[in-house]
């Protein structure tokens, strides 16, 4: 009786193991394949493999990953992978592109599961909230909504999710001009 | 065996989502548009077909005890078997799914057709039946899903057909209990018009 | 202080049934009555809790270490049915009378895609030992909650007049969508 389960669940396993194998190497690359499209998206055209030359930096009680763009040997940009917790629904993934000298590059959205029609106007197919970012340093430009006294046009009646992303894109710079290779 | 006919079945009579009020919690959480929703109806269509053709193929060799164990087994298995595949070929759908992927072993839906059908009938009837009510399934999310993302989100299966965002409360969690309320009384109003047999 | 959070964020800015749709079964099937529902709660509540401790050394002490966390699906279900079948034993001799009034619903616990559900999540999450077992006793409890309020909900509906075409699921649908809008408003209160 235990014999029959037994043997049922080690014939599944063994079924199951195979199936692994087959689908670890696709499913890896899937998961490279997004990452470098997200990096891509942020930073300038570079010809290094960013994902593999990735790094941590810590950075209060966390750390954050930093992908290094190259182009002929010299870095033309960072990716850091950032979030905050502080979102309207929670959790906010984000990619911030960096140039050398610590300007925004581009910022585009890992995950966000804000208010439809409000707090996600912060995706890019949606409005036009990131396009702000872009081409501003942090050193002059205050990454905190107008409300708060900052540089930040917060999107329409979303203050908590302009708050949120403007959190994440800050601790973003702070780790990369903390401990990110320049 | 009128294989047309246990395909109705599966789908009309005894449709999973409108009539046997199985399965319910990825109907709700995955018909955010019409693709989920199929992907969703046909990921538990493998799980279904082919754990009932496994079951029917071994269930004379399971002792009674530990049927239900050896069953669930089974279906994890083939569960994790779509799962895996999803991740690798299909990202997209798997990282919208989600954890409903792995939610199709404890479908009702599954261990009840393996319980009440596979474990007493052939191994091709099985096979037919699991079939017949992934079918059912898939139609009523697909349908389910398309309804919302065409009231939501003015689109269906990703093309949007006017701009801006539509009825947004058919995309969240409400218009989901919403949207299968109606369809619902809709189904069984046909159902009892058409089919009544 | 991050535990209140995980917990005001369990019951009800994520409640497990009206947001992430699951144990959604057992919430359209029990309750339709507050005893009932009451009872449901807390065996659900006990599974969950317990489901969550085991599946997280599974996970960390057995699947890991061995390279096979792509056996977690079978493994937290296999948990989870050995788990139940235990709680039935020990509710027939301990309390016998709770064991007749859940009747079927007790091995349906195992079915209920909320505890394991709840269970890859908090793997997900990378909760720790402690947070998981926060966590799933809150979701817990907001399922209970979920189920109480919608009970008291339906008895209440029993009295009034509803179309034919919509008694029974699609009425309690509607219902429960409404009440699914109303936790909506407890988005936004944890800051």
């Amino acid at each position: 009786m235990v014999v029959t389960l037994f043997v049922i669940t080690f014939v599944a396993s063994a079924a199951l193991g195979v199936v692994y194998e087959l689908t670890k190497g696709p499913i890896e690359s899937a998961q490279v394949a997004k990452i470098n499209d997200a990096i891509k998206s942020v930073v300038p055209p570079f010809d290094n493999n960013p994902s593999a030359e990735g790094y941590l930096v810590a950075y209060e009680k966390d750390s954050l990953r930093m992908y290094p763009a190259k182009k002929d040997g010299k870095l033309v940009g960072v990716a850091v992978e950032t979030y905050t917790d502080k979102g309207f629904g929670g959790h906010i993934a984000l990619i911030v592109g960096f140039l050398p000298d610590g300007t925004i590059n581009d910022v585009a959205i890992i995950s966000q599961h804000e208010t439809p029609g409000l707090g996600d106007k912060m995706e890019k197919k949606k409005s036009n909230f990131t396009v702000q970012f872009m081409g501003k340093n942090p050193k002059n430009f205050k990454l905190m909504v107008r409300k708060d006294g900052g540089n930040v046009d917060a999107i329409t009646a979303s203050t908590i999710s302009s708050r949120a992303f403007c959190d994440a894109v800050d601790r973003a710079y702070n780790a990369f001009m903390k401990g990110g290779k320049k | 065996m009128n294989v047309f006919k246990e395909i109705v079945r599966g789908v009309v009579k005894e449709n999973p989502t409108f009539v046997l009020l199985l399965g319910m919690c990825p109907t709700l959480a995955t018909t955010t548009s019409a693709i989920n929703g199929m992907g969703m109806g046909l990921a538990t269509l493998f799980v279904l077909a082919m754990s009932n053709m496994v079951i029917s193929m071994v269930k004379d060799l399971i002792p009674a005890k530990v049927r239900i164990p050896s069953f669930i087994v089974i279906i994890a298995s083939f569960v994790t078997m779509v799962d895996l595949s999803m991740a690798a070929y299909l990202p997209g759908l798997h990282a919208q799914l989600g954890i409903f992927i792995p939610l199709i072993v404890v479908n009702c839906i599954v261990l009840g057709r393996a319980e009440a059908y596979a474990s007493k009938n052939g191994v091709f009837a099985s096979f037919m039946d699991g079939v017949g009510v992934g079918l059912g399934f898939t139609l009523s999310l697909t349908l389910l899903g398309a309804v919302r993302e065409m009231l939501g989100s003015k689109a269906v299966f990703g093309f949007k057909f006017a701009s801006g965002d539509g009825m947004l409360i058919f995309v969240l969690a409400p218009g989901a209990f919403l949207a299968l309320a109606y369809l619902m009384v809709l189904f069984n109003k046909m159902k009892r018009k058409y089919f009544s047999n | 202080m991050e535990y209140i959070i995980i917990i005001i964020t369990a019951i009800f800015v994520n409640n497990v049934v009206l947001s992430q749709f699951l144990g959604i079964c057992p919430f359209l099937g029990v309750s339709s009555k507050v005893e009932t529902s009451l009872g449901m709660a807390g065996a659900v509540t006990f599974v969950m809790a317990l489901a969550n401790l085991v599946t997280y050394f599974v996970f960390n002490y057995i699947l890991l270490p061995l390279h096979i966390g792509y056996m977690q699906t079978i493994t937290f279900i296999l948990v989870i049915a050995a788990l139940v079948q235990m709680v039935e034993i020990i509710l027939k001799k301990v309390a016998p009378a709770l064991y007749q009034a859940l009747g079927i619903f007790l091995p349906l616990i195992t079915t209920n895609c909320a505890v394991l559900g709840i269970a890859l999540l908090a793997i997900q999450k990378n909760y720790n030992l402690v947070e998981s077992v926060v966590f799933s006793t809150a979701t817990a409890l907001g399922f209970g909650l979920a189920l109480v309020i919608f009970a008291g909900l339906r008895e209440n509906l029993e009295l009034a007049e509803v179309p034919r075409e919509m008694k029974g699921t699609p009425i309690a649908l509607v219902t429960a969508g409404i009440l699914a809008m109303a936790f909506m408003g407890f988005a936004g209160i944890v800051k």
